[in-house]
């Protein structure tokens, strides 16, 4: 009898488990399925693989302008958030000053915060101040949102950071920076490299806030969304679309990558922390 | 008030720290000689391992000056002092291979490579790590970082080295090999060492002179032997190995001699040379004698001195010792007895009525 129901309850697990992964991941696969398909419609059943979706992109001059602006405004919030990121974990890990506990908070307060809410608030702020639009306000509101993040991953990387090792370096006769730079740098360096590869996807996908804050430049979702306008424009942005998730599937796993190799370095257990 | 000489290496002068509202050195005053093995011995908490970052250069003295080889170190940083560390975690940076670290300190005085290469592996080969230069730092065991944490810090041929606790991660058997090595590495070498421990067996074993320190103030500073037979507190002496305890008052003195009446032995004479300095003999009010200077004997038949009646109430077999817990005359705490197992000595049950024998000299007042 309770072999029996155990046996239901296994089986029953394993049916809400694959229906569940359908539900996330099966919209993601109709993605790729039509960027390959012969037809300007979207729809079943398909019509035949192609590939001219994909020349279409490469001939699009508006397309190459959102591109370049979302590399730019990427690269400089991967940046920006990782220096702010690292010098954030580090006072969490290493001094004791007061406010510590709602001043961390504050600064990971963003990671929870609705961004259509964070979006509207600093448009009116920059309103405001009088300040115009342009990428670099869109790269503000992405520091904004990416900082927590980074200082959620470099935060295991400095707390693993044993003392002593700054302590023995500088006995040994070495400077406050040649400290940083042999013993410090290269021991968080992975976890360095895995936030600016989170920092750089999730700004490269984010569109609320890019939306509101930027000028004339857009960035590739604030494109892709004018695009959905026009239905015979629609394949090719499901291409586009492809090729933007292959990228970050790439980034991210690339990123985990780099964060288990720091854990390992400096002897943690692997699963512990990041978010995967 | 340790005397302080020109052969001092370090000279400590009234060293205070305050960490906050917590007073956790009281001032310091001591001088540690060139050479010499010096040993910082004391309960945690005593402000041992405050004093030897103080010396590192890791803190500052809230008052006082401390001066290593004839200059004040006030301002001066650790990276700028003639000292060299090895942590009680080791602290082995792990993304360097064994002979990266040891020679970190000379790549950071610009020494050429060749020579670099050539210092390490004589440093290795000092601690027994001939060859394992290429090792990872996550390869080595528990032993081998130890080492590698000494040759890191002698390569840099400091006046001083000083060490925080570096043998409690080590298993027993693994100690007390490393306290014997390390003890004649500093002998060759003669590099001046200062030794953190809580550890009291380690401290005799390896110290030329040791300074016991309670609460922030050192209560005795002395060479291992004088700390074993001539403790100046009660508490320095059952914080160093054992010892029995019997109240006891002054009798009468002379010149030469105290005459000490102990509650369980009786009165005894000893030569007042015995109290330690500054000691009022009226103010006596406890004798000390170590277990082994006590003596258990099956009967009577023997014409010792001073020799007195009492009943064991316990025994524990050590294998080459035996300790006797032995309820002596009166109704004071039983003492402890320990005797060598020699040949043809038997272990005495429990019940047994013994004679007790003592000696004078044994004796160690206290106040």
């Amino acid at each position: 009898m309770s072999s029996l129901s155990k046996y239901l309850s296994g089986k029953w697990l394993t049916v809400y488990a694959v229906v569940y992964m359908l539900f996330l991941y099966a919209p993601v696969f109709l993605l790729p399925m039509f960027a390959f398909n012969d037809a300007t419609i979207i729809s079943f059943p398909l019509q035949g693989f192609t590939t001219k979706w994909f020349d279409v992109l490469w001939e699009t001059q508006a397309l190459h302008g959102a591109v370049r602006n979302s590399a730019t405004v990427a690269i400089s919030t991967a940046v920006i958030s990782t220096i702010l990121g690292a010098c954030a974990a580090r006072a969490s890990a290493r001094y004791r000053f007061p406010g510590k506990r709602p001043v961390m908070g504050f600064i990971m307060l963003p990671l929870v915060l609705p961004e259509i809410i964070v979006a509207v608030s600093l448009l009116v702020l920059l309103m405001q101040l009088g300040m115009s639009l342009s990428l670099w306000t869109v790269v503000a509101g992405h520091v904004l949102i990416c900082t927590p993040f980074s200082i959620a991953i470099l935060s295991s990387a400095f707390q693993g950071l044993d003392n002593s090792l700054e302590e023995a370096s500088f006995d040994l006769g070495e400077s406050r920076w040649g400290t940083f730079r042999r013993v410090i740098l290269p021991l968080v360096m992975p976890g360095v490299v895995s936030s600016l590869l989170i920092c750089f996807t999730i700004s490269l996908d984010e569109f609320i806030i890019a939306f509101f804050l930027t000028g004339t430049d857009v960035t590739l979702p604030v494109y892709i969304w004018s695009q959905l306008r026009f239905p015979t424009k629609l394949p090719s942005v499901m291409a586009l679309g492809t090729i933007l998730l292959a990228l970050s599937v790439v980034l991210l796993i690339l990123a985990e990558w780099f964060r288990r190799r720091a854990a390992k370095k400096q002897g943690i257990e692997a699963s512990a922390g990041g978010f995967m | 008030m340790a005397a302080i000489d020109a052969n001092d290496i370090i000279v400590l002068s009234d060293v205070t720290k305050t960490f906050g509202t917590f007073q956790a050195l009281k001032g310091i005053n001591a001088g540690i000689r060139e050479g010499e093995f010096f040993s910082l011995l004391g309960p945690s908490g005593c402000g041992k391992t405050t004093l030897l970052r103080m010396i590192a250069g890791f803190d500052e003295p809230t008052t006082g000056t401390i001066d290593i080889n004839g200059k004040p170190m006030a301002g001066i940083s650790a990276n700028k002092r003639p000292t060299n560390m090895v942590f009680q975690s080791y602290a082995i940076f792990p993304h360097l291979s064994v002979a990266e670290n040891v020679g970190y300190g000379l790549k950071t005085q610009k020494m050429p490579k060749k020579e670099i290469a050539t210092e390490v592996d004589k440093a290795l080969d000092m601690v027994d790590l001939h060859g394992l230069g290429d090792r990872g730092a996550h390869e080595l065991s528990g032993g081998q970082r130890q080492r590698v944490a000494l040759a890191r810090a002698l390569v840099m041929r400091p006046k001083v080295i000083l060490l925080d606790e570096p043998l409690s991660a080590l298993d027993k058997k693994l100690r007390d090999q490393m306290q014997v090595e390390l003890r004649s590495l500093q002998q060759t070498l003669g590099i001046t060492f200062i030794l953190v421990t809580h550890d009291q067996e380690e401290a005799l074993i390896m110290s030329d002179r040791i300074a016991v320190m309670f609460e922030g103030e050192i209560a005795q500073l002395a060479s291992p032997e004088e700390l074993y037979r001539r403790p100046r507190t009660k508490r320095v002496a059952s914080f160093i190995g054992v010892m029995n305890f019997l109240d006891a008052k002054l009798g009468s003195q002379d010149e030469t001699t105290l005459t000490i009446n102990i509650d369980a032995l009786g009165p005894v004479q000893v030569p007042i040379d015995i109290a330690p300095a500054g000691l009022n003999p009226a103010t006596i009010d406890a004798v000390g004698i170590r277990p082994e200077m006590l003596t258990v004997l099956g009967d009577g038949n023997d014409n010792a001195e001073h020799k007195v009646e009492g009943e064991v109430t316990g025994t524990a077999y050590y294998g080459d010792m035996t300790y006797y817990t032995v309820q002596l005359p009166g109704s004071g705490e039983p003492v402890t007895i320990s005797m060598r197992n020699t040949a043809g000595r038997s272990v005495l049950p429990a019940g047994s009525k013994v004679m007790v024998r003592w000696g004078a000299e044994s004796v160690v007042l206290f106040e």
